[in-house]
Parts: structure tokens; sequence; C-alpha cells
């Protein structure tokens, strides 16, 4: 590959942010000075090419250590991984919390969406500006996945190294705080705090939360932790997708496609080698059930992932956890190396002559990396835009190769399936929806939270046990991809079967409840917002459908009735091309929030 | 005499396409198959030269079981497929992103777009006055080509071009994103401290117009660019022993631009810097 690179240097940081990563150059073709040996030779070919997944590690290593990525750090970077600069530049532009100008070293990321927005979110940015001098850069955010201590924000101070520190629930002084002395600021409360029901015996997925240490591996196996390991190679792979068949799980990140039919297909592809991705890239507005499995329970899914994988035949693994979440990320990290350490993972995986390891990847800032396609090219180190499909990711996904990507919650699910047995685990829920369930409640109830309630209870069982409060006006139901209904609705069963009857969706599981305080063209305009933002532009109808539903609510912020009608019409007319026509999910809901207002809460009559 | 690779036999996949029996060639589109039995559907990022992209979505149709529409022109027919193309949910789509594009995008120089707006009865000032656009100015950096970035509609065949399906120059990339997202070098810098090699590839694939020669971004500014006065010879180019096919655009026995036929079985359509540009030469009359 000939590049062209241009005459800007990185400085002295940032080249040693890239080393850190990649180690030093091997000669002046990977950027280190030119010697006379260097020029009898050429680096080139499939060998310089294939390390393009690095770059987006390397961007972070850069925008970690510097706050912003230059010219000169990009143009090294491109030479270190031979990659063509323009399209280095595209990936880098595509994520939110890289910058390519520069800007302060601290960023304080302020979460303006729907749980924050009706807990003041608005008054916090504003007070956090005035307070804020120069030396710093406040962002509004999407959902930062802490809607349980609403309204949240969270500081990044570049440098080496990168500081974080999360402050939530929010004042003015302990955002400002968080920014200005992110080291200094006060230790996140622990994730059980976000389980209302942890310790309860009766938990399934949540039962190691808030009782555990998360950083320790002998306490993860006194509580019965790698028990579904040891069971999984008793059973061989065969076994195991045999056993999570008939459990009935099906994926937990809003498809709802039967796990086990998705393993047994990956399995026997013929070609090699076979990939497991763990989505961790939890962006769905009001979802946060994943980064508290992670943050509490970390070792379970590292264990959960290994069982996958020794199913599907897979050697390597790929987590890709979403930027927002230092906290699960440090958990993670250590979980993983602990892990690799004591032969959990590793060449031989429990002496069973498996191999496995899991790498983790961290986004930076893109919903649409959570559509499993888009999140193949994120990590293989292009813009993560989705792919056409056919072909599916079980045939050709992760660097072309046959891939089983399941969300968190999905992969957590497969422990007890092994350790209670698949008859056991379908005998819980209903009858096409098996298993617990996750339900991340937030927004106006008394203790919002994690709730783990076996598929079956109803909306107003959810709500009762979070203790829902006076004056309901209206639950959204799967996030900003969802859709809302009526406080006169709460008998819906929060099962895929019993939501998809009621005309709406149960999603990834978000229950956000909402007061008659919060105006409902308000939050519509914000879902609207959130859709324009992260439409990754590939796409006519989303990139500009998004753009045009966000204009047309404007309009009729303050408007009813008559009023109001033709840009109702106008809206259904974009929704419903959009619905149709758009490549991926992202498109194809970003109506559905909207519509249910209309049609189910009567928005703007 | 031209040598048509015939390739390996392939089987007849059968289906139908609006209730028709209709019988294609295995990896065949389901556009490939429409435009075998004389169905018109329109497209925008489709490519002769170029993968399918199936960006644009305005080739949408609808196939039996499938819960969205699928677009003809990336999807390969399958046998037993039940294809309609002429449904109102399809018409209803292709209607709406014409009239996204034509609210948001500069489509005056983009053949066919007039009649099928009129077609699908597409109304794109419906969204109104203050309905966003693109609003991009024409970057003029260079003395061979323009880049009219009001004209783009996104449809990635010059990024596709530039890469590593024609050129593998990889001059270009889309940055930044959704509606924001633009066609650009890296860091965004002026084309001549790019890694352009100025082969013109991507203008040979541009649907729009938003990549132009500059002698033709210049007359239509002076108004005086006119296709009825232009005659266009196809010949061969003599800079090299390649023999690529050059195809002269005339206007008042002045070259205006350069393109090349895409059914050319060893280039494509596809040339370099000199067969493209470098035809001054000829017309130097001093």
């Amino acid at each position: 590959m000939d590049l062209h690179f241009g005459d800007s240097k990185p400085t002295d940081d940032e080249r040693a942010a890239v080393d850190a990563l990649l180690g030093p150059p091997e000669s002046s073709w990977e950027g280190a000075d030119r010697s006379d040996a260097d020029l009898r030779w050429a680096r080139g070919g499939r060998e310089a090419r294939d390390r393009r997944e690095m770059l987006l590690p390397g961007l972070h290593a850069v925008n970690d250590r510097i706050g912003w990525i230059s010219d000169g750090a990009l143009d090294y970077l491109c030479r270190r991984l031979t990659v063509p600069p323009a399209e280095a530049y595209g990936v880098a532009t595509f994520y939110a919390m890289f910058s390519v100008r520069p800007r302060p070293a601290t960023v304080l990321h302020l979460c303006t969406d729907l749980a924050c927005a009706a807990a003041g979110a608005s008054e916090l940015c504003a007070g956090v500006e005035a307070r804020l001098g120069p030396g710093f850069s406040v962002q509004r955010s999407p959902c930062l996945g802490l809607c349980e201590r609403a309204p949240a924000a969270l500081a990044v101070r570049a440098g080496d190294p990168v500081r974080t520190a999360v402050s939530a629930p929010a004042t003015v002084e302990a955002a400002v705080l968080a920014a200005s002395a992110p080291d200094s600021a006060p230790e996140e409360p622990p994730a059980a705090m976000a389980v209302p029901q942890a310790g309860d015996p009766g938990l399934m997925l949540l039962g190691r939360v808030g009782v555990v240490d998360p950083a320790s591996l002998d306490d993860y196996r006194a509580h019965g932790g790698y028990a579904a390991l040891r069971r999984a190679f008793e059973l061989g792979p065969a076994g195991v997708i045999r056993e999570v068949t008939d459990s009935g799980l099906v994926g937990r990140g809003g498809a709802a496609f039967p796990t086990g039919r998705k393993w047994q297909a990956t399995a026997s592809q013929p070609d090699h080698p076979h990939y497991l991705v763990c989505n961790a890239d939890e962006s769905e507005p009001g979802t946060f059930k994943d980064r508290v499995l992670m943050e509490g329970d970390p070792y379970a899914l590292v264990e959960a992932m290994t069982v996958a994988a020794y199913a599907v035949g897979a050697h390597r693994g790929y987590l890709y956890l979403r930027g927002e979440y230092p906290r699960a990320l440090r958990r993670l990290e250590h979980a993983v190396a602990q892990a690799r350490a004591r032969g959990f993972l590793g060449d031989d995986v429990l002496g069973q002559g498996y191999a496995f390891d899991i790498e983790i990847r961290r986004g930076a800032g893109a919903y649409i990396c959570g559509e499993e396609t888009a999140l193949f090219n994120s990590i293989e180190g292009y813009r993560g835009e989705p792919r056409a499909k056919p072909p599916f990711p079980v045939e050709k996904g992760l660097f072309g190769r046959p891939t089983v990507e399941n969300n968190v919650e999905t992969l957590v699910n497969v422990l007890p399936i092994l350790t209670k047995g698949a008859p056991a685990y379908a005998a819980i829920g209903t009858g096409r929806s098996t298993g617990p369930k996750l339900f991340c409640v937030s927004g106006s109830v008394e203790r919002p939270g994690i709730y783990e309630l076996p598929f079956g209870a109803t909306l107003g069982e959810v709500l009762a046990l979070a203790g829902v409060r006076e004056n309901l006006r209206a639950v959204l139901l799967g996030g900003a991809a969802g859709g809302f209904v009526r406080p006169d609705e709460l008998d819906i069963p929060l099962t895929f079967e019993g939501t998809r009857e009621a005309g709406t969706t149960l999603g990834s599981g978000v229950v956000m409840a909402f007061d008659d305080t919060v105006p409902l063209p308000r939050l519509l305009l914000r879902i609207a917002e959130f859709f324009r933002d992260e439409s990754c532009g590939q796409c006519v109808p989303c990139r500009v459908g998004t753009v045009r539903q966000e204009e047309a609510l404007h309009r009729i912020e303050r408007r009813t009735g008559a009023a109001a009608a033709d840009d109702i019409a106008l809206l259904r007319e974009v929704g419903r091309a959009m619905r149709d026509a758009s490549i991926c999910g992202l498109g194809q809901t970003a109506w559905n929030a909207v519509e249910s207002a209309i049609d189910r809460l009567g928005a703007y009559e | 005499m031209t040598v048509t690779s015939l390739g390996i036999p392939r089987r007849l996949l059968e289906f139908t396409i609006d209730g028709e029996a209709v019988r294609a060639p295995e990896g065949s589109t389901i556009l490939d198959a429409c435009r075998a039995a004389g169905k018109d559907i329109p497209t925008l990022c489709q490519g002769d030269t170029l993968r399918p992209k199936n960006a644009c979505r305005v080739c949408v149709v609808e196939v039996e079981g499938s819960r969205t529409l699928v677009p003809a022109c990336s999807r390969r027919a399958e046998p037993g497929m039940e294809v309609r193309t002429d449904t109102e949910r399809a018409r209803h789509s292709r209607k709406i992103v014409l009239e996204l594009l034509a609210s948001s995008v500069d489509l005056s120089t983009t053949p066919q777009v007039a009649e099928w707006i009129k077609e699908y009865e597409a109304k794109p000032d419906r969204f109104g006055p203050d309905a966003a656009r693109l609003n991009e100015e024409p970057k003029v950096d260079n003395d061979l080509y323009v880049r009219d970035y009001d004209k783009c509609i996104l449809c990635y065949k010059c990024v596709d071009a530039c890469g590593d399906q024609w050129q593998n120059t990889f001059a270009i990339s889309v940055a930044g994103r959704g509606f924001d997202a633009r066609i650009a070098v890296e860091h965004d810098a002026p084309l001549t401290d790019s890694a352009c090699v100025y082969c013109g590839n991507c203008i040979e694939v541009c649907p729009t117009g938003a990549l132009s020669f500059k002698s033709e971004f210049d007359m239509r500014t002076a108004g005086t660019w006119d296709e009825t006065r232009q005659s266009q010879t196809t010949t061969v180019c003599a800079y090299c022993g390649v023999g690529c096919n050059l195809t002269l655009h005339v206007q008042d026995n002045e070259i205006v631009k350069v393109t090349s036929p895409h059914d050319n079985p060893v280039t494509h359509g596809n040339l370099c810097i000199k067969g493209r540009f470098g035809y001054q030469h000829v017309q130097n009359r001093d």
C-alpha cells in the first residue's frame, strides 16, 4: 500500500502514547528515523495491513494521553499500522469521544438524555457551564447508563494515565469537583446500590452482585463461579448448545433471537477461525443492566464468554465495551488478567486442552456500534457503519469469519442454564419467554435500579417493586427505540410475546416512568435529537429522515390538534419510510417512540 | 476485436418479479433480473463498475417474507423469491427518499432525478423553508477538478473507486457522522495536500455532478455549458501502451471533459491523470 503522508509530525507525547500501545517502531516504514538499511527493503503486504484492528485502540491511546488527536499523531498512527490517513480521519471523526481539533484536557460529559432530563439535567448543564472556566470542555452527552442515579456526569481528564470520575446523582458542585479534581472526587457507590434486591438468595443473574468482591477470583469461585464451565467441559460443545437450545434462551439485547440457534449455526460453519463477540456497547437510553453486571460480577461474564466460545469453537473472544463505562472497564481488565494468570483463560483453560482468550475493546461514543455488524467494523478499525445482511454474522462476521455475537445479559444467562440444567431453567418464566429477565427501572420511581424477575411479571408489578410515584403519565418500554404505554396498561405482561401482543416492545428491558411534570413533546424532541445525533449517515432514510423528524417535532412542540395535524401526517410518512427502507435497526426504530406517543398517549391532541 | 469474458457457466435461478416468472443466472442481483426483464427501478448509488453499496435506498423493492424492504441493487436473487417492484409500500419509500434528498442536496445536475420526482409525485418543498440543507460551497483548490459537496448524496462511489475497488490510492473517506458526514481527504485538507493522484476516476463514477472537471464547472458557472452542442468521440489514449479508451466530449471545437467507456474489458472506465486531464496539447493553438 503506497501511502501518502503530509509534513505533520507527532509530538513526543503523542509518539510515546502510540508506542506504549504498539511498541517502538521497527523501521522508517513504521515511522522511526530512516537508516541505510531501510533504503534496501520495503515493508508492506498483508502482514503490514493486518494490524488495522489496532486503529481504534491507537486513537484511544492518543486521545487518552493528549485529549485530542492532532494531524501529526494521526499520521504517525497510520504509518505504524499501514492505514491510509484519509480512512483513519474518517474513523476518528466518527466517534463522539474523539476530537480532531484542539480542546481542553478535561472533558465533562453531562447526560441530557431521558432520565437525566427529567431529573434536571438542563439546570445542571447551565450551572456547570457558569462555574467551569475555559480549561474545561463541557459536552452534552447521550445516555451515560447511570439512569438509577440521574442526573449523571462523567469527567475524563487526559494524561498518563487518563483519569475519570463519575458524579451521579450530580449536583453542580459535585460535577465541578469531578472535572477539576477527578482524583479526589468521591468514589462511586458500589454497583450493588443499583440492585435494590441485592442479597436476595433467589436471584440467578444478580445473585453475586453486592455479595462477592468483584476483584476477587477466589471469592467468585467460592460463590459458585466456574461450576458452569466445568459442566460445559463435561457436556462437550454439542451438549452445551443442546442445553442452551432446550432452555429456550433468546437474546436479551433487544432482538430476541434464539441463542441456541445462533450458536448452532456458527458452530457448524466449515470456515475457520470462529469468533465470539460480547456486545457490551450498552447505549440504549435507559439501559444500564450490563454495566451493573460487569461492575458487580465481572468474572461471571468472563466465564460465560468462555462457555460460549467453547460451544461454538472459538479461540478468541472480543468484549466490546462502551467507552463511557470506565469502572466496568477497570473491573473487566482486572478480571481478565486474573483469569489469565490462574489458567481460566489462555492456552489450556482449566487443563482441558482448550485455548481461549479475551480481548477488551473500548467503544468511543457511538450508539450505532451496538448494531452487531457496525460493531464488527468498529473492532476491525473501520467506521462503525452497519453492513448489509445477508450475509449474516454466523456466516461472515468479524474479519469475515463465522461469529457469534451476544449481549452481556444473554451470556450471563448461560451460567444458570448449565448449573441448573435446561429443564429447570425453561420452567422459569412463560412458555415462550423463559428464564429470568433484568429490567432497568428509572424515572419517576422511589427505588430506581435493576430488577430481576422471572418472565411473566406485569409492568405494574415491576413498577410496584420500584415504588412508582403518583401522577404517572407514561411508561417508556425498551428505550428510545422502544415505545410508550399508558398508565392504564400496567397489566401488560413483560414477556416478548406479551409486549408484542400489546403492540409494543420489551427491547433491552428499559422501564422508564414519567409523571406529569415532564412535558411529553420535550421528551419526544430529545428522542429525535438522539437519533439525529447517532445516525451513522450511511443510508438516506435515516440520515435525512431523522433530521426531518426532529424539525417537525420542533415545529409542533407547543402545538396541538389541527395545528399539529400536517406535521404529524408528515412524521408518519417519513417514519414509515425510515422503518421500511433503512439499512439497520437504528433507522428502522427511530420513529417507534414518537409514533407510540402519538397513537397511544395522544400527544399533540 | 473486443474480447468478452464468458466466465464459467452459471445455473439459472427461477423466481418471480411482479407475479411473472423470470430466470436469472446464479449470483445476479434483483436489479440485474429486473433490468433484464425490462423493468425500470431508479438507482443513484448503484454503479455499473462498483460493488453495490445500497446506501441511497431508492431502489427498494418488496420481497415476500422480508420484514423490511430490500435494496434491489445488492440483494442476490434466490430461487422461489417473490419480488414486487411497484407496490404502494415500495413506491412510498422511494418517494420519501427522493424528497429527503431533494430537500437537502442540490440535485440540479443529477441525471434522471427530475423525472423520478415527477413520476413518484415527490414534493421536496413540504419540509418547509427551514429544512436543513447541506449548505456546502464548491471546493476549488486545484486546476483539474472541483468538489461541490452541496451536490453530494453520500453514495460512497468516489470513496470506493479511490479505494480498494479500483485506484488503491485511498485519498478520500467519509468523515463525520449522520447528517454532518461529508466526503473528505485526511484532516479535511485541500486536495493538493492529500494523497490524490488526480486520476479522476471519482469523477467518472459520481452520479450527481458533485465532482466535475474544472472546465465543466467554469462553463456551468458562466452559463456556456450546453450538452446539446457537444459531440462525443471515443479514441485511444496515446500516452502509453495500455491503450485505454478515451471519450472526448467536445463543445465548440474544444475538449471540455474526458470520460472512458465503462464496458471496456480492461479498464472499466478508469484512467490516469494523463488520459483524463492531459489533453491541452491537442488544442494548443498558440
